[in-house]
């Protein structure tokens, strides 16, 4: 309850911060800013997806009906959207240190499989040893710090000698993918099983389940991360700083801010979150990495935090939005026969028509000035 | 592993980097002429994706390799299209919408060849090469480097004449004025908006004939996702090719190389997990970026929007 006060608080204060300087610089008004900015591209979005349905002979309605009630209209089906959301939040907290950071972190899939791969070669063998939590405990470590080692590179690259980190953590990001696979293969394969994967950590050694849900505590912790960076980025010192290098690096330097030192720390910081978002995935639902598994969630959570303008709360609103249009459209696969890649093209559209919304909303904005 | 040298072996290792090199050599140069112009090209991934099913669909039906490959290119475009109206006409995040429609490209490609076929992946018979006489009939790079599909040579032939137009030509000095000083490019009566679109054209329209080839030649069927990151290689072939369309061949031949090794190992029966073969073209980036990072230098206005009198 505390916490959606919070939550309400906040976003509140938004509102009425953006209604007032709306005010002071036009006479329009805030809703018809949220319409240009929110409402109109998502309804726009789907409008343009339905199209694409029709075109290909189905009915929207239909596909749309059953999104909806499978993911979030039935009991099991929200309880697996929550499940989803867990590794969707690490990887958004992640994202939202680097991008206002203005580190671009692309490398995000390599880091969330390296770390998944951690928390799965190390746990399965620590039952026994020690206490469950400290199981999982030391998995989420691990997996943090592996995913954190795993940007070392492109971070020393990136602050020392002012090379592109897209470039170096998309390759580090595919060298992560296929390294995380050989692992799995030649080092920490379970012997027991004929297909390559790791061993797997018993059902009740996972992260706890939610009161008398399936739901995954790491819904809890996934929450907990994006508004603990969110609150850093907005609310202290350090996450100030954070941003004067990201808006712009020179004028940091120039107000004795080391820019090496804080980009080091922003990789660290946005990797070691993408790494913990591995170990929520096997810790608390898959118990296990199979040989040659990318769900390739990293690349997806980008625009969606793009979309949230790295605000944290909105993140999550889209990364449940997100994690249902997932859910639902693999049933809605199944059953009527429409790929799932066609969320796909639904979350291309919204990306597309929000941009657009944000460019009509500036062009108002400057023709009133 | 005693098998690995013989002619056969290095013949299809040889065939097979090229075959590979190819689409990463046609994405690589058209991304490079968007970089000199100042876009960084995210959404290239997706003008490949959208050129290999568009080529493919359109050689299928016509039966018309050539066709196909005009199909592609059209494919490569009608994404550039979007990105250019989006990106350079507009000033949308470059990152965001080049990420948009490589993902939308690859849900819609999914989706209409779902709709089209089904389950089923039609194959197209195999290309006519031309042979040239006298050079095909040379042992071991004989068959390989001289009987290829005309489109091959036409790609080096791309490499010496976009050389040629970036060093020697005005065009060439009015990209990379779009990319390094728009404003200057702008005061000097340019128009960096055009130049701007049309080098993201002439990227859809390579990075469309490189989606092409993967399918018609490299694959002769077309599967969702096809490209599997050879977008994304081509980015980063541009950036480390420092505005050189040689560096770009040659750094698409070292990637074409490595993944055929892959391949060619594997079906030799080498036990060493494709996985860690495939990891050598990545490798080799990284190691080049750790030596030589500082030296890779791009456009002072890559990634930045440019509108008119707002300096």
């Amino acid at each position: 309850m505390t916490m959606q006060d919070d939550i309400k608080s906040v976003s509140a204060e938004k509102k009425t911060e953006a209604a007032s300087t709306a005010r002071s610089v036009n006479e329009r008004s805030a809703f018809q800013r949220i319409l240009t900015l929110t409402v109109g591209p998502i309804i726009a979005a789907f409008l343009l997806s339905a199209i694409i349905l029709m075109l290909v002979g189905v009915n929207p309605l239909t596909y749309y009906g059953y999104i909806l009630e499978r993911s979030l209209f039935s009991g099991l089906g929200l309880e697996q959207t929550a499940t989803r959301m867990a590794p969707l939040l690490f990887l958004a907290a992640g994202l939202i240190v680097a991008f206002r950071a203005g580190i671009w972190n692309l490398g995000t899939d390599g880091q969330f499989l390296l770390g998944a791969v951690a928390a799965a070669a190390t746990a399965p063998l620590l039952i026994g040893i020690l206490p469950g939590w400290a199981v999982l405990l030391v998995g989420f470590l691990l997996a943090a710090l592996v995913g954190a080692l795993w940007s070392v590179i492109p971070a020393l690259l990136k602050a020392y000698q002012g090379v592109n980190e897209i470039i170096t953590t998309l390759m580090m990001s595919f060298l992560g993918v296929l390294l995380a696979s050989t692992l799995v293969k030649l080092l920490f394969r379970d012997p027991a099983t004929t297909v390559p994967q790791t061993r797997t950590l018993p059902v009740d050694d996972r992260l706890p389940r939610l009161f008398d849900t399936s739901i995954s505590s790491g819904l809890i912790w996934g929450l907990i991360a994006v508004l603990a960076v969110h609150l850093m980025m907005t609310r202290t010192s350090f996450g100030l700083r954070l941003r004067m290098v990201g808006a712009n690096p020179a004028a940091a330097t120039h107000a004795g801010l080391s820019v090496p030192l804080l980009t080091m720390a922003t990789f660290g910081l946005s990797a070691g979150l993408a790494g913990l978002a591995g170990a929520s995935e096997i810790l608390g639902v898959a118990g296990n990495v199979p040989a040659n598994w990318n769900p390739a969630y990293g690349l997806m959570v980008i625009p969606l935090v793009f979309l949230a303008r790295f605000n944290g709360f909105g993140a999550i609103v889209l990364v449940f939005f997100y994690s249902a249009l997932m859910i639902g459209s693999e049933s809605a696969a199944r059953r009527l026969g429409v790929p799932q890649n066609f969320t796909l093209v639904l979350v291309a559209s919204l990306l597309i028509c929000l941009g657009l919304g944000e460019y009509i909303d500036q062009h108002k904005r400057k023709k009133e000035r | 592993m005693s098998g690995l040298l013989t002619e056969a072996f290095l013949s299809s290792l040889l065939t097979g980097a090229i075959v590979a090199a190819i689409p990463m050599l046609l994405a690589g140069l058209g991304e490079q002429m968007s970089e000199k112009a100042g876009v960084l090209n995210i959404g290239i991934e997706g003008m490949m994706l959208m050129g290999a099913y568009m080529g493919f669909l359109v050689a299928f039906k016509t039966e018309s390799l050539w066709l196909g490959f005009l199909g592609g290119i059209l494919g490569g475009v009608l994404v550039a299209i979007v990105m250019a109206v989006l990106c350079v006409r507009l000033g949308l995040n470059q990152i965001v919408i080049g990420i948009g429609l490589t993902l939308g490209v690859e849900g819609l490609t999914a989706l209409l060849h779902h709709f089209q076929f089904s389950r089923t992946y039609p194959r197209l018979p195999a290309p006519e090469r031309l042979n040239i006489p006298g050079l095909t009939d040379l042992p071991v790079i004989g068959p390989s480097l001289f009987g290829r599909h005309l489109i091959v040579y036409l790609a080096l032939v791309a490499v010496v004449v976009l050389a040629f137009l970036y060093r020697r030509t005005n065009l060439g000095m009015t990209l990379r004025a779009a990319g390094e000083r728009p404003a200057a490019l702008d005061v000097a009566g340019g128009n960096v908006l055009g130049v701007r679109v049309f080098a993201v054209m002439f990227t859809g329209a390579m990075a469309g004939l490189g989606g092409a080839y993967l399918a018609n030649i490299g694959a002769g069927l077309f599967l969702p996702f096809m490209t599997g990151g050879a977008g994304f290689i081509g980015i980063v072939l541009a950036m480390l090719a420092r505005g050189r369309p040689l560096w770009v061949l040659t750094g698409s031949l070292i990637f074409g190389a490595a993944l055929s090794l892959a391949t060619a190992l594997q079906v030799a029966g080498s036990t060493i997990p494709t996985d860690v073969i495939q990891m050598l073209p990545f490798a080799a980036v990284m190691l080049v970026l750790v030596l030589f990072g500082r030296r890779a230098k791009l456009p002072a206005a890559l990634g930045a929007a440019y509108e008119r009198g707002a300096r």
